[in-house]
């Protein structure tokens, strides 16, 4: 198992920031998802390794935290926020516009691989509602027309 | 990223620097900024927590408990080390002040956090930012590296001969580790499952040692207090709610945004003059005055000073700053089925009156708001919640239960129309539960 050097120079400056190695877990699981994609059994092998756990304890760290996945999403996740404030705001209509674009459903992926869908808890935008993540990036003050456009541009960023 | 607005009745204190630049540390310096940690570098550790304490400064995160009464109850001396905890698991919904901090001003965060730790004794600080900030934790860590490349963290801070490291740590999901002992399991590697107390973080916190762990904000206002004098920041405010505060205005609104009020602001008049009132011609509902866990109030009850003392009379809670709007189109029912199955999710399952609780609440919606509830459904919401309220080993399972038994108190007409497998009475609600039904 491979990982970027930046990987490699975060993770071992950060093993000098705590007193237990176990500590580094959360956020050097979602650096190694970001790079692999996913948490694969070799992924969550090298890391319990690593931080001398065993591969039980880092599946149970895993399967809490709802950013973590074993299984493999679209290179764009799209994770549209329905709580309250973007409800309000027609989060759920943004939903309901993704599904029937991508044609898939909450945590279902387009046959090419491209995009990933996942209805998601409050993410922090709630005076900017109806707004939505992309893997990191936040598109805010949505409506349908504007969903359209982020998703054209993912669709071209992949060409 | 997040756009930034104004209104004449703000006082800026914590949201001086937005929008200034002052992510960079050159800027911030000139900007005032690390002049508070040089001050209180001269200071006695108690007069740093009494000027905190006459402050008037109280959690920013929702509890409202005193910062400098917190920081009093760390011990003078421990076997083991002391450790400052900036809590940045912003994620109670209707809330997104945080963000704007980090976004805007990270290096208030840290001197805050130095500043905490100069006064209780601690040599490290941990600043926690949710995993969906990617872009936060991105400006942070360069903070932190650019006060490491002044002198400012480290060995022998500004020339001071004290130690004082300042790290970053990222979270991946999880509403639960905003609660203060989840965070430090969270922290150490776990999964975000809160503590039994006593002994409270103060004197066992992080791998055993007495840990202060405050809100983002409220860190962010303390480098203000030291600089202004608790005084100037307390007379912001009504008596004991000293400062300004982070309102995050957010649904039913012409101009929701982040404002900085004064605490006390009436809450009538940060909806109709600061928010610009209810859009399309609509008429207010309700309000969640300080995001989703705080009980819901009627619009008769919103002529209320927004400080924590004010609106506890109310029966409800200030919160996190979390204000969000309904207007008279929003169906109650669904609006509780919303906010349940918000607390059903994010319920670690650690305690069952949480894990069990709101499974049933969210279940019972459900099945309510498709047509098919009945009438002592209504009671067995309300009398299930009141048995959560108090019975969890963390405040979620209240969150929970506090905003239900208002819902259920306030609107129970709304929950009788639903009855007898009529079509809800409720415009927006109609389409959603027309594809509730297809889905069946």
């Amino acid at each position: 198992m491979r990982f970027s050097d930046q990987f490699e120079k975060r993770f071992a400056e950060m093993l000098t920031h705590y007193p237990t190695k176990r500590s580094v877990l959360v956020p050097t699981l979602l650096y190694a998802q970001d790079e692999a994609g996913f948490l694969s059994d070799e992924v969550i092998a090298e890391i319990a390794q690593r931080l001398e756990l065993t591969e039980l304890d880092v599946n149970n760290v895993i399967s809490y935290y709802s950013m973590l996945t074993t299984k493999p999403r679209g290179k764009y996740n799209v994770q549209v926020c329905t709580n309250i404030a973007c409800m309000l705001r027609g989060g759920e209509e943004l939903l309901e516009q993704c599904k029937d674009r991508l044609g898939i459903g909450h945590k279902g992926t387009t046959s090419d691989g491209l995009f990933s869908l996942e209805e998601v808890e409050c993410i922090g935008a709630c005076s900017w509602a109806p707004a939505i993540q992309v893997n990191y990036d936040f598109h805010e003050n949505l409506d349908e027309r504007k969903m359209d456009a982020v998703l054209d541009s993912y669709r071209k960023k992949a060409i | 990223m997040a756009d930034l607005v104004s209104h004449p009745d703000e006082v800026r204190v914590v949201s001086k620097r937005f929008g200034k630049g002052a992510t960079n540390i050159d800027r911030y310096i000139e900007l005032d900024g690390y002049k508070a940690v040089r001050k209180a570098l001269t200071m006695e550790p108690d007069a740093i927590i009494n000027e905190v304490k006459n402050s008037g400064l109280r959690g920013r995160g929702g509890a409202g408990f005193s910062t400098g009464l917190k920081w009093s109850f760390v011990p003078k001396q421990a076997s083991k080390p002391k450790y400052i905890l900036c809590n940045g698991d912003e994620s109670e919904p209707g809330t997104c002040k945080d963000r704007l901090i980090f976004e805007h001003d990270p290096h208030a965060v840290i001197e805050g956090v130095m500043i905490a730790a100069l006064a209780v004794g601690a040599t490290k600080g941990y600043i926690y930012i949710r995993g969906e900030y990617r872009y936060l934790s991105e400006i942070m860590q360069k903070a932190i590296a650019d006060v490491y490349a002044k002198g400012f963290a480290g060995k022998n801070i500004f020339g001071s001969g004290k130690d004082l490291d300042i790290y970053w740590h990222g979270g991946a999901g999880a509403y639960e580790v905003g609660e203060e002992s989840a965070l430090m399991e969270s922290l150490e590697g776990k999964r975000g499952i809160p503590r039994i107390r006593p002994p409270f973080p103060a004197v066992v916190g992080l791998w055993g040692g007495p840990t202060v762990i405050n809100n983002a904000e409220t860190l962010a206002s303390v480098p203000h207090i030291l600089l202004g004098g608790a005084e100037w920041y307390a007379n912001l405010g009504p008596p004991k709610n000293g400062g300004t505060r982070l309102f995050c205005l957010a649904g039913d609104l012409e101009k929701p945004g982040v404002y900085e009020l004064p605490m006390g602001y009436n809450l009538k008049k940060m909806i109709y003059e600061v928010g610009g009132g209810i859009p399309n011609g609509r008429k207010l509902k309700a309000v969640v005055p300080g995001g989703s866990s705080t009980p819901i109030l009627l619009p008769e009850e919103i002529d209320v000073a927004m400080d924590f003392d004010s609106v506890a009379k109310t029966g409800s809670m200030l919160g996190s700053g979390g204000v969000v709007v309904l207007d008279d189109t929003v169906c109650m029912v669904k609006f509780a089925l919303r906010t349940i199955k918000f607390y059903q999710h994010e319920s670690c399952g650690w305690c069952i009156p949480c894990r069990e609780g709101t499974d049933w609440l969210k279940k019972t919606l459900i099945r309510f708001h498709n047509g098919a509830g009945l009438k002592k459904d209504i009671d067995n919401m309300y009398y299930l919640s009141e048995n959560m309220l108090g019975r969890t080993f963390c405040p979620l399972g209240d969150a929970a239960a506090m905003p239900m038994m208002a819902f259920v108190k306030k609107f129970r007409k709304e929950f009788e129309d639903h009855l007898d497998g009529k079509p809800c009475p409720y415009e927006k609600a109609s389409e959603e539960i027309n594809r509730e039904l297809a889905v069946l």
